[in-house]
């Protein structure tokens, strides 16, 4: 279509840049052309291609293809187009563009031949994220928006320290397998963990989702954490503690997903648990395994992206996300219900729907490689998602008792979108080869054989009949308006206290020295010249403590040349 | 062309007294314009001649160092007086409109006299190769900026101008006497004799007294954490043209001094070898980037908050200093050029926002974008190269700085520094949350965008951040080489 040396995230950040200053249908053609036309452009490019650029003193590689790059090139493409056309009906710029910026950045970053480009498009992804919260324009989203910045800044920030450290000691930046031998390492592993929502670091992640727009929401789920898994596929494969940490992410979060009641946190948090699957994909490392995560990934941005624009559209008819306010929707929206539960058909990973092609190469890489208590844990991650998101959502959303709201079917665009994303579910599952045909690694694999498939759905029959009997019996946890303290009180409340109670030492000790250097210049010259309205760090200081600090410098300076020359 | 050394000084020097002779209005102004742009091109072409062809010494008067004061003019102090004479050709511009408002009819002529000598002063002290000479520019600069700061519209001008004459007086005065006692026992003022003879003199305790004393002086005047104290105040209340002048020059001009001490008079073995300076300069600056850091992100005045951060920006250069590496020295030099720059388009942006709405208080910013679109922008791309943001030119110098720290292996300063980023990020954040997501009140309505001749010179900063974040082979080149030079490693 046009130079295959043109980067592949140019005509989304054009389309940006054309968005701000379009209107009506011009930009609706320009917002629906980027994808689809870069996509189309991405089917007819051969990996191989490279370009090579010369900035500062780096040898940077913008722009690389090769397989395991161009099958998420394809996915964030088909990712933006499903998003693009699911908030075609919304009127603000600035959700538009930051939306294009975001699917731009992301695929620069997939196809990042170094990690300084990475890291650029790393800190692009970030940033312009965090206008899609703060697209909601509440109070509730400014506070969570810059909370959701500071992890994003902060992995950007391990990523840097940790690829210049890398550069020193290995003279390259170039982006390829790093490994954790060295601490740099260590620290780039740290910045991806971020992004990818690993234990203790995943609370951005279900605190920015729910309180994104409907449609920024939708955007948010697929780009962020799918190139976090690309970058530990490319930079990772075959560490060992990443099998371990994937399978605390598959398991923990079930139980906060079972008792949470806002719907989009729900799915945040079955996010983390579909994340987990895909990172023992990665910490595996065997070519069937890094085939399952990444198809994984894939599948989970069509299947979750599903489920989030659904929720979504619930949301905007309804004005409620909490699974106490709703219910009975199926009468109203009888569409977006289907369309639901085939979403949660997949994610539950029902044979024919796509979750279950790609869960179950993982699955199988871990038995293979003798990971069996692993296996297990990953089992009952597979049935606790069952629960919480195949059953859960649909169930609160749109059946279990009737809440009396009485609604339309959404928009037609988001139903255009949600019906594209469950057709590919459907397609993927039903003819698996679509997809496989795209993985990055070769392996013959066939996910529709006897034992996979009986496992599979006993797996679901039996947690189906669980939940049907803990339900009837009452015992399952009912949804209530309550507040989960997840490990985010750590970064809240806990490290906010803890700073202040050494702010306060801290004052305290400087406050006791300035009173013993007032003392000793027995008068200071001028009187405390005090704002009260400014807090206490922020206070002026007297001209005689002044003069004491240069005192003390002095002091120290000279004791420490005299100390000197006793020495030499 | 010879004579540009000192007709850069001179020049300035002279229109001081013509400025305050002519009648208050444009005039003085224009006349302060016209030097400022005369002494841009000066030092152009100085800087040019001088990475042609080498050091340029000039003879004042005839008289041939080292009993006559001689003007040297290296790679470092070339850079450093394009520095000082870019920032007053932009800054001076930008003073006519602010200072029509800010500063009282009667005393405009009076303002360009004094701002005026502090340029010479700023400038001298940078061009001149004799350190007693130094001294004297230094008073003139000095001297000239408290009276600066006293115009400033809030009483408590008045206050922080007195902290300042107090403080910046101690400071020279400890400068006088370090270099009183380097006089008594080499019997020379100029620094390059002195560089000669003090190898030869490093046991005795005069040089080590004298050290402590010049080391302090220049530590007061560069506002390094906890002598920072008087730098809040003086910038807070001091006319905007002026914060913005004196953020961008005045530190930068002492950190060149310290520099220039250090590496050039006593050298770098003894300074940061035999003298435990560089614990001392590290363990401050560390503690002071965090202190003032935390300290920024409390303030209620936007104006202040960049004091504080200014005091945490010149923590990183102090770092850089102590490094003692060429790595360290790049980035500390780099990162004078580049906060220049970022100071400059963030205070001018401020002083574009209380020549509209008469204040700098953040609390009253709220909003303001909706109105003043291109102000807050300028002041939000000015705060991305503060915090380090890629393709700005606060992303160069952490760059370097986090480069040079991990050379030496002090993985803990980077991990230091990047919090720090992290801490800024908080503060310039602050500032922008409040302006651009506030409802705008209503009695702010019809506050409009501030002018061209405002946002000219601010965008011409900001375009310069830009520009410097991309292509570094100027700033991060000449630093690189007048380190090089310092540190002995190139010719």
């Amino acid at each position: 279509m046009w130079s295959p040396d043109v980067p592949a995230f140019v005509p989304l950040y054009c389309a940006a840049l054309l968005a701000l200053f379009t209107r009506g249908w011009l930009r609706v053609a320009i917002m629906l052309a980027a994808p689809i036309l870069g996509g189309l452009h991405l089917l007819g490019i051969e990996p191989g291609v490279s370009v090579q650029l010369q900035l500062l003193t780096f040898d940077l590689e913008p722009y690389r293809v090769d397989r395991l790059s161009l099958l998420f090139g394809y996915l964030f493409h088909i990712a933006a187009l499903i998003g693009v056309i699911y908030a075609l009906h919304v009127k603000d710029t600035m959700q538009h563009v930051a939306a294009l910026l975001y699917a731009g950045s992301a695929v620069g970053a997939v196809f990042a031949g170094d990690l300084v480009t990475l890291f650029m498009f790393w800190e692009a992804m970030g940033l312009s994220s965090a206008f899609l919260i703060w697209a909601s324009r509440d109070e509730r989203s400014v506070g969570t928006g810059i909370r959701y910045l500071m992890f994003q800044v902060v992995s950007g920030l391990l990523l840097l320290v940790g690829l210049m450290w890398h550069a020193q000691a290995t003279g390259s930046i170039a982006f390829n397998q790093i490994g954790t031998e060295s601490t740099a390492g260590w620290l780039i592993l740290l910045a991806f963990g971020v992004k990818a929502g690993f234990p203790f670091l995943h609370n951005w992640l279900t605190d920015g989702y729910p309180a994104s727009t409907p449609t920024g929401t939708v955007f948010l789920c697929m780009f962020t954490t799918k190139a976090a898994v690309y970058a530990l596929a490319r930079g990772f494969p075959g560490t060992e503690a990443l099998i371990y940490v994937g399978m605390t992410m598959a398991c923990f979060p079930i139980f906060f997903a079972v008792i949470e009641n806002d719907l989009r946190r729900v799915l945040a948090y079955s996010m983390i648990n579909q994340l987990g699957f895909m990172v023992v994909g990665v910490g595996i490392g065997t070519a069937l395994a890094l085939n399952g995560a990444v198809a994984h990934a894939f599948n989970d941005v069509l299947f979750k992206g599903l489920l989030m624009m659904a929720m979504g559209a619930v949301l905007l008819m309804t004005g409620r996300m909490n699974g106490s306010d709703l219910g009975g929707l199926y009468k109203s929206m009888p569409i977006t219900a289907t369309l639901c539960c085939i979403g949660a058909a997949s994610i539950s990973a029902f044979p024919l729907f796509n979750g279950f092609v790609s869960k179950s190469m993982v699955m199988s890489a871990l038995m293979y490689e003798g990971y069996e208590y692993v296996w297990l844990a990953m089992l009952f991650a597979s049935a606790g998602v069952f629960h919480h998101a195949g059953i859960k959502i649909p169930y609160f959303a749109f059946f279990a008792h009737d809440s009396g709201i009485r609604t339309t079917e959404p928009p037609v665009n988001m139903l255009i979108a949600m019906g594209i994303a469950a057709v590919a579910c459907i397609a993927i599952g039903s003819f698996p080869s679509l997809l496989y045909n795209l993985l990055p690694y070769d392996y013959e694999y066939s996910p529709y054989d006897m034992t996979h498939v009986l496992t599979q759905l006993q797996l679901l029959f039996f947690s189906a009949l669980a939940f049907v009997w803990l339900n009837m019996r009452g015992m399952y946890p009912p949804e209530l308006r309550s507040t989960n303290i997840d490990i985010e009180w750590l970064w809240r409340k806990g490290l906010p206290r803890l700073g202040r109670g050494v702010v306060a030492a801290c004052r305290a000790v400087s406050g006791s020295l300035g009173t013993a250097g007032s003392a000793m210049l027995k008068q200071p010259i001028f009187k405390a010249t005090r704002n009260n309205l400014q807090m206490a760090l922020a206070r002026n200081w007297p001209t005689g403590s002044m003069v004491m600090w240069v005192g003390v410098f002095l002091a120290v300076m000279l004791v420490a040349g005299i100390l000197s020359t006793r020495l030499s | 062309m010879e004579h540009f050394p000192a007709l850069m000084i001179v020049l300035p020097l002279l229109a001081a007294p013509v400025a305050a002779a002519l009648p208050n209005g444009r005039l003085p102004w224009l006349l302060t314009t016209a030097v400022s742009w005369g002494v841009l091109a000066m030092a152009c072409f100085l800087l040019a001649t001088v990475l042609g062809t080498g050091p340029i010494s000039y003879e004042m008067g005839g008289w041939a160092p080292p009993w006559g004061i001689e003007f040297r003019i290296d790679t470092l102090n070339a850079f450093v007086l394009l520095i000082v004479a870019g920032i007053g050709a932009v800054v001076t511009p930008f003073a006519g409109p602010s200072a029509r408002a800010e500063i009282p009819q009667r005393l405009q002529s009076l303002f360009y006299c004094l701002f005026l000598l502090t340029y010479t002063g700023l400038l001298g002290i940078t061009a001149t190769g004799d350190i007693f000479n130094m001294f004297v520019f230094l008073e003139i600069s000095s001297l000239s900026s408290y009276a600066l700061i006293a115009l400033g519209r809030d009483r408590r001008a008045l206050t922080a101008a007195y902290q300042y004459l107090i403080m910046g007086t101690i400071g020279a005065t400890f400068f006088l006497i370090g270099v009183g006692l380097l006089y008594s026992v080499t019997g020379t003022l100029n620094i390059a004799d002195l560089a000669e003879r003090l190898p030869a003199l490093e046991e005795a305790r005069v040089v080590h007294t004298a050290f402590a004393f010049l080391v302090a002086g220049i530590a007061l005047k560069l506002a390094l954490f906890p002598l920072h104290l008087w730098l809040p105040n003086a910038y807070t209340y001091a006319p905007s043209a002026v914060s913005a002048f004196i953020a961008a020059t005045a530190t930068k001009v002492a950190v060149y001094v310290m520099i220039r001490v250090l590496f050039t008079v006593f050298g770098v073995e003894f300074s940061l070898g035999e003298m435990p300076l560089q614990p001392i300069l590290v363990v401050l600056s560390v503690i002071g980037v965090v202190v003032t850091s935390l300290m920024a992100i409390n303030q209620l005045d936007a104006k202040r908050l960049l004091a504080y951060s200014s005091v945490a920006q010149l923590g990183y250069m102090a770092i850089g200093i102590a490094f003692g590496t060429t790595l360290g020295l790049t980035a500390a030099i780099t990162h004078v050029f580049n906060h220049a720059l970022m100071k400059g388009a963030l205070f001018l942006a401020l002083g574009a926002v209380a020549y509209r709405i008469g204040s700098t208080r953040i609390h009253d910013m709220a909003g303001l974008a909706k109105v003043m679109p291109w102000t807050i922008l300028a002041f939000a791309i000015g705060g991305l190269s503060l915090v380090g943001v890629p393709l700005t030119a606060g992303f160069i110098s952490k760059w370097y700085l986090i480069s040079a720290a991990l050379e030496q292996g002090w993985w803990w300063l980077a991990v230091i520094m990047l919090i720090t980023s992290l801490f800024a990020v908080m503060y310039v954040w602050k500032v922008i949350e409040v302006a651009w997501f506030r409802d705008l009140p209503e009695s702010r309505a019809d506050v409009r965008e501030a002018p061209l001749s405002l946002l000219v010179p601010v965008w011409v900063l900001v375009a310069a951040n830009v520009w410097f974040g991309i292509d570094t082979r100027f700033s991060a080149g000449v630093a690189a080489r007048a380190a090089e030079a310092l540190l002995g490693v190139a010719p």
